[in-house]
């Protein structure tokens, strides 16, 4: 077969750089006096940490690029040959791999030691057992907690606010004043959280854009690329404002030409099915996985992975007006941190709004947080709405649970059934 | 039949009840009662009981309870203990409980609770976010919130507001009652044999169904059997079950722990009813605040606990000594992620002092306890002899 | 007449149905999935193509079928014979085989080896045919494999214990070989060559008094003393039409596990999930929900009045309550699978089991008998396990509303058919019709006929996809 040449968006070369800087930054951090932060991506607090000119790591990115870098099989190996077990989330065990082997980035690099551990946890009580790990593995490095609380009645009151306004103030401000040694200077964080204001502005923008048909972009594959930035270090940099421009410039560009999404081998012709996907993706085999949804001619126009780092669409922007305020109401905004009858409500919302075919979740089986409670979730929707459902399973970065033809097999039976849906439907 | 038997029959027929019938009737005699069905672990009954409430323990269908629809709604890799829940909620096993409060201990448990929501069972059900700060005006500041809002949605069912020397008397009366507990557990440190694990833990958690002063006489009359001699003092290891957390331990694997040789002299069964070490101070103005100023400084410590100041491996192995244990015994339940991910820390830390230990891994329906009985059987049996020859 | 084929290529048996262009169902073939998927497509088709020339035979011969037990009881045998003589032929390739494998193989005793297996070989000739005829294989879908393995294992059961292990190893290096090789008959020199074989056979039941042989012959006989050679003579008039006809087959789809390996077009694979439900609703149109348990799959389908999906749920990545586990069980017990849906019927009660997981049950079942637990109850209670799992999927997909039909080979199991009803009617109401047909294993690949013969295309690749002739 004669492969189409793919040609590189603009944006993509940008982001590629920029990921380049972010790690040629972390590899000269400790020569040029800056500090390093291990943190969190749900509800990250990457605003206060640029604050405080510190840099921030997030040991999950770490893990997903291992994996998608076939790394994570043997670090998840060395974990559990330490007594983790086999039944516990492979982010855990593949960061803490990671580690035992010289916690050598999956760039080859080697990930510098943190100077201060921030627990923010949003959405995932794995979150916290994961740095009580973390800080037996780094004795004497200062640690701070921010507990965000849960939207368990649906709704972010104005106490929920204060908590963690209290904690932000008491707590995590002066540790991290501490090890910066840098006061802190609100002025400057409303400086950035006003650059991060115009990040989701346009992000917001771009996941909307799938409301076209076709969808000029794949919502979800194509989509955790375009959440890296400002889900990881990004948010509340003019770069982030320059790459999420262009971006969206792009998009639109392709909406007047009519054109489908990208995907790794070329344009895709025809747009068969539309969908809403529930669920992170897998990432050792994503390239594989996302074919197996190209080459059936689906595109996925709304996700929920791509809301772990804020729901935009539901409206929530930084106020650079209430800096801390609204830091806050930025980690209890994570999709993660919604409760199941908000999460079935957002879901419904995008599969009427972007007028899908079906509904799948990939439910992963690390993952307690996504996928507890998803087939009620899944039944509730499909009563609700009449949708065609669908429902798959892996792993994030653990190999061992990723079997191709099973998904396979569960997924043309799904577009089939979805076909013949469309067909009774015409007739 | 001795005395202490016909207690632990009564206590049986009450703790494994999964139709809760006992509380069930008490609510029945007035009007004004409620039941609150609270899961594990930790859960200030005292608020419900001066509510003019029972709070009540939701902990799973163990392996007397057939799973059909708990399988629809969880994937193989999530523990077990939902889904016999939502099979009793959909069989109606929890009809008559007026409300359910989920301790922030886990995902699965918080997401629990939004099933619990979709499918409107009971008249509510509160997801308490235990604060993970445990600072006053901060974390302190927030149960406080959190406890006065599960107080509103009781009165809002019943009418009932209570006052500060209501609360106060519920304080007081499970002071008595955890120190009881603790009373037992102490003559247990000295004549493990009198009393078994297992039959403890059906006598603790019978008194997760009943009020509170009739567990405390129940209580009362244990520890007055246990002053006297009971069962033979035969040759066993002392040991520490540590780990099993939320989802319960069949009452067969306690009871193969000890056949295999071994006696328990701590443990982290049902935690909750001696969540708090000590006193709650039950004469104050702010009895409120004086639950959650025991919850910020006087808990036990947990996985679902964040313990940066006072790591949680640190004071099992204060326990172990306190204890005058031989060894400990990790139970976990399956794709557990909290205990799990403990495991590996306290383990580290049992090997740096010494102490013996060894895990496995359980759901709250296994059914077979050769292999476990036959690895603690050895467990115990290479104690012995370790200490013949030293 | 034009004809379409459906096939079901399952991980532990092929399937193949023809219809014909009024949607009427002319002929069946099964087979074991081998190592090779595309042999035993090849062989399930050519069953269910012969399987079609008799059919039409039949047809020929409607008024005596209807009115005389004795004519359909002749025709049985001659189609059993048509088996036989195709087993049989595969027989001698696996002697033969087997004579070459005993020469290769490592063995101080060689030549006391060779006599031994030349020995069993022999006995096993007779036995065989004998078994074929008395058991009436022909019709009972059973393979060349499990006949022939289990009547040889019994043999070696009797012969000194040095020589087991290179007795099975000669037969397991020689099987797939066989098993493996496809062979074209000639119908019509088949169907004349079991016509002379049945021939013999009745004169040599013939020649014998009534008492030696068994009474179920008595009315073979009352038979064969009146109609047999003017039946005979009916037949041979018919053969060169019927085996000349050409049996067109205008469309087929393939289906099951395996379908990605048929040499099929893209456009004609379907999956398992719409041609089970399609066939399931097709025989039984009521039907809202249909369970397939196979080998490698449970599936919980739902399907509208027209018989297309709605929603499904297929079971997670473990095999724990599919067909394989019952393969695993059978093991374990040292039974063979057909043998575990009656030794389970026989039991009590229900032994708790909790590991549905294929890797621990083996376990927990030797500690059960350890304790003294009654294998049928143990297997009574393996077999709830995974009707209760197989319930779950059914809960998963939204429950059971009308009515429900049980497909897939383990719907053969009579332990397990007992099990879903009682679990449908408790769950979802005493009145609930539950259809399980004598032909489940068919469902998929009847379900893929149809689609074949609508030409319901599901066009799934727009871009040209290799055609392999």
């Amino acid at each position: 077969m004669n492969k189409p040449e793919v040609k590189k968006d603009k944006s993509m070369i940008l982001q590629k750089e920029m990921i380049a800087k972010q790690f040629q930054d972390l590899a000269t951090a400790k020569e040029k006096g800056k500090k390093i932060v291990y943190t969190f991506v749900p509800g990250n607090l990457s605003e206060l940490i640029h604050a405080f000119d510190m840099i921030p790591v997030y040991p999950e990115i770490n893990a997903l690029q291992s994996g998608m870098r076939k790394k994570s099989g043997s670090f998840i190996k060395d974990a559990e040959k330490i007594g983790y077990s086999e039944d516990i989330c492979t982010y855990v065990k593949c960061d803490i791999g990671m580690m035992l082997n010289g916690n050598i980035g999956p760039y080859g690099e080697k990930i510098p030691p943190p100077d201060l551990l921030l627990l923010s946890y949003t959405g995932c009580f794995t979150f916290m057992k994961w740095f009580e790990n973390l800080e037996r593995l780094y004795p004497g490095v200062p640690v701070v907690m921010i507990h965000t609380p849960y939207q368990e009645a649906g709704k972010i009151t104005p106490e929920m606010v204060e908590y963690m306004v209290k904690q932000l103030r008491d707590d995590v401000i002066p540790a991290m004043e501490k090890v910066s040694g840098v006061k802190y200077n609100e002025d400057k964080l409303k400086q950035i959280l006003s650059y991060a204001r115009e990040t989701q502005e346009l992000i917001h923008q771009i996941f909307e854009t799938p409301k076209n048909i076709p969808s000029p972009i794949d919502a979800y594959f194509a989509g955790v690329y375009y959440i890296g930035p400002i889900n990881t270090g990004f948010r509340g940099t003019p770069e982030a404002v320059e790459y999420y421009k262009l971006l969206l410039e792009e998009i639109n560009e392709r909406i007047k030409l009519g054109l489908g999404p990208v995907t790794p081998e070329g344009e895709m012709s025809e747009e068969k099915f539309r969908l809403v996907v529930e669920g992170p993706p897998n990432w050792t085999s994503f390239r594989e996985f996302w074919k197996l949804f190209y080459d059936m001619g689906a595109v996925i126009v709304a996700s929920s992975y791509t809301k772990v780092g804020g729901l935009y669409d539901l409206g929530f922007r930084h106020n650079p007006e209430k800096p801390l305020e609204s830091l806050a109401e930025y980690c209890m905004n994570c999709y993660t941190n919604f409760n199941l009858p908000q999460r079935i409500e957002i879901l419904k919302k995008y599969i009427t709004d972007f007028k899908a075919d079906g509904f799948l979740i990939h439910s992963i089986k690390s993952c307690n947080s996504f996928s507890a409670g998803q087939l009620g979730m899944m039944r509730k929707i499909e009563h609700d709405l009449g949708i065609p459902v669908g429902f798959i399973e892996s792993d994030l970065v653990d190999p061992r649970y990723f079997s191709y033809s099973n998904i396979k097999n569960r997924l043309e039976s799904f577009f089939q059934m979805l076909s013949q849906r469309k067909m009774l439907v015409n007739q | 039949m001795e005395k202490l038997n016909q207690i632990i029959q009564t206590c049986a027929a009450i703790a494994y009840d999964i139709n809760y019938t006992y509380s069930k009737n008490w609510k029945s005699k007035s009007k004004d009662r409620v039941l609150v069905g609270h899961f594990p672990i930790y859960f200030p009954r005292e608020i419900v009981w001066a509510c003019n409430g029972l709070a009540i323990g939701i902990l799973g269908g163990n392996d007397y309870k057939e799973v059909v629809k708990g399988d629809a709604y969880y994937q193989s890799y999530i523990c077990h203990i939902p889904r016999s829940i939502i099979d009793l909620a959909l069989d109606g096993h929890f009809n008559g409980i007026d409300g359910f409060v989920f301790s922030s201990i886990c995902d699965v448990m918080r997401n629990l609770s939004g099933v619990f929501q979709i499918h409107n069972i009971g008249k509510f059900s509160k997801y308490l976010d235990y604060p993970q700060n445990f600072k006053k005006e901060i974390g302190g500041e927030f149960l406080k919130r959190e406890l006065e809002d599960i107080i509103q949605k009781i009165t809002a069912i019943n009418g009932i507001r209570p006052d500060i020397k209501s609360l106060n008397n519920a304080i007081k009366l499970y002071n008595y009652n955890r120190s009881l507990l603790f009373e037992i557990y102490d003559i247990r440190q000295k004549y493990p044999w009198r009393l078994e694990a297992h039959e403890l833990y059906t006598i603790i958690r019978a008194g997760l169904y009943m009020p509170v002063d009739e567990h405390n006489k129940i209580l009362e009359n244990v520890i007055e059997e246990i002053q006297k001699d009971r069962n033979q003092p035969v040759d066993k290891v002392r040991v520490i079950v540590w780990g099993a957390f939320c989802e319960q331990l069949p009452i067969n694997l306690i009871k193969s722990i000890e056949l295999a040789g071994c006696f328990v002299v701590d443990d982290d069964f049902l935690l909750g009813s001696r969540w708090i070490l000590g006193k709650i101070e039950d004469n104050t103005d702010d009895p409120l605040g004086a639950i959650v100023e025991a919850y910020l400084q006087k808990s036990i410590f947990s996985t679902s606990v964040y313990d940066v100041n006072n790591p949680k491996e640190k004071r099992l192995v204060e326990l172990a000594k306190k204890r005058n244990a031989d060894g400990v015994i990790f139970v976990a339940p399956s794709f557990c992620d909290p205990a799990l991910l403990d495991i590996p820390l306290c383990q580290k830390e049992c090997e740096k002092n010494n102490i013996r230990f060894v895990f496995f891994q359980y759901s709250e329906n296994t059914g077979q306890f050769k292999p476990i009985k036959e690895q603690i059987g050895a467990f115990a049996d290479s104690i012995k002899l370790w200490e013949g020859v030293s | 007449m034009k004809y379409y084929l459906g096939i079901d290529l399952g991980s532990t048996t092929s399937k193949a149905v023809i219809i014909d262009e009024n949607e009427k169902l002319c002929g069946r073939g099964i087979t074991n999935t081998r190592a090779n998927y595309e042999v035993a497509a090849e062989i399930a088709k050519q069953q269910a193509i012969y399987n079609t020339r008799f059919t039409l035979l039949k047809e020929k011969f409607l008024k005596n079928l209807l009115h005389s037990s004795e004519f359909q009881k002749f025709f049985n045998d001659l189609e059993n014979t048509f088996q036989y003589i195709q087993f049989k032929d595969r027989w001698d390739k696996l002697k033969i085989e087997m004579m070459k494998q005993v020469s290769t193989l490592f063995f101080t005793e060689k030549e006391k080896l060779k006599n031994i297996l030349q020995n069993i070989l022999n006995e096993l000739d007779g036995e065989l045919k004998h078994k074929y005829f008395n058991e009436n294989l022909g019709a009972k879908n059973q393979f060349f494999r499990d006949i022939v393995s289990e009547v040889y294992n019994q043999k070696l059961e009797t012969t000194d214990k040095q020589y087991f292990e290179p007795l099975m190893n000669c037969f397991d290096k020689s099987i797939n070989f066989v098993e493996n090789e496809y062979v074209d008959y000639n119908f019509e020199d088949v169907l004349l060559q079991s016509i002379d074989i049945l021939q013999d056979h009745y004169e040599y039941l013939l020649s014998k008094d009534l008492d030696e042989i068994n009474t179920d012959f008595r009315t073979e006989l009352e038979i064969l003393s009146g109609n047999y050679k003017e039946w005979k003579e009916d037949v041979l008039s018919h053969i060169k039409n019927i085996s000349n006809q050409n049996i067109v087959i205008a469309n087929m789809v393939g289906t099951g596990y395996g379908r990605a390996l048929l040499p099929f077009p893209q456009d004609c694979i379907r999956s398992e999930i719409l041609c089970h439900a399609f066939g399931a609703h097709f025989i039984f149109p009521n039907t809202r929900t249909v369970l397939d348990i196979g080998g490698q799959d449970t599936k919980a389908i739902q399907v509208d009045k027209y018989g297309m999906v709605t929603s499904f749920h297929m079971n997670d990545r473990c095999a724990a309550g599919c067909g394989r586990y019952l393969g695993y069980i059978a093991n374990e017990f040292g039974f063979s699978l057909n043998e575990l849906g009656p030794m389970t019927l026989q039991a009590n009660r229900e032994t708790n089991i909790c590991s549905t997981c294929t890797v621990f049950a083996g376990a927990e079942v030797r500690e059960l008998l350890n304790m003294g637990e009654k294998k049928e109850d143990i297997l009574a209670g393996l077999h709830k396990a995974i009707v209760s799992r197989a319930m779950s999927l059914i809960a998963r997909s939204g429950g059971v509303f009308n009515e429900f039909t049980f497909t897939g080979g383990v719907a053969r199991n009579q332990a397990i058919v007992k099990y879903v009803s009682e679990f449908v009617r408790k769950n979802y109401g005493e009145d609930i019709k539950i259809n399980i047909h004598t032909d489940s294993i068919f469902m998929g690949s009847l379900g893929g006929a149809l689609f074949a013969k609508r030409n319901l295309n599901v066009s799934l690749n727009s871009k040209p996809e290799k055609i392999k002739n």
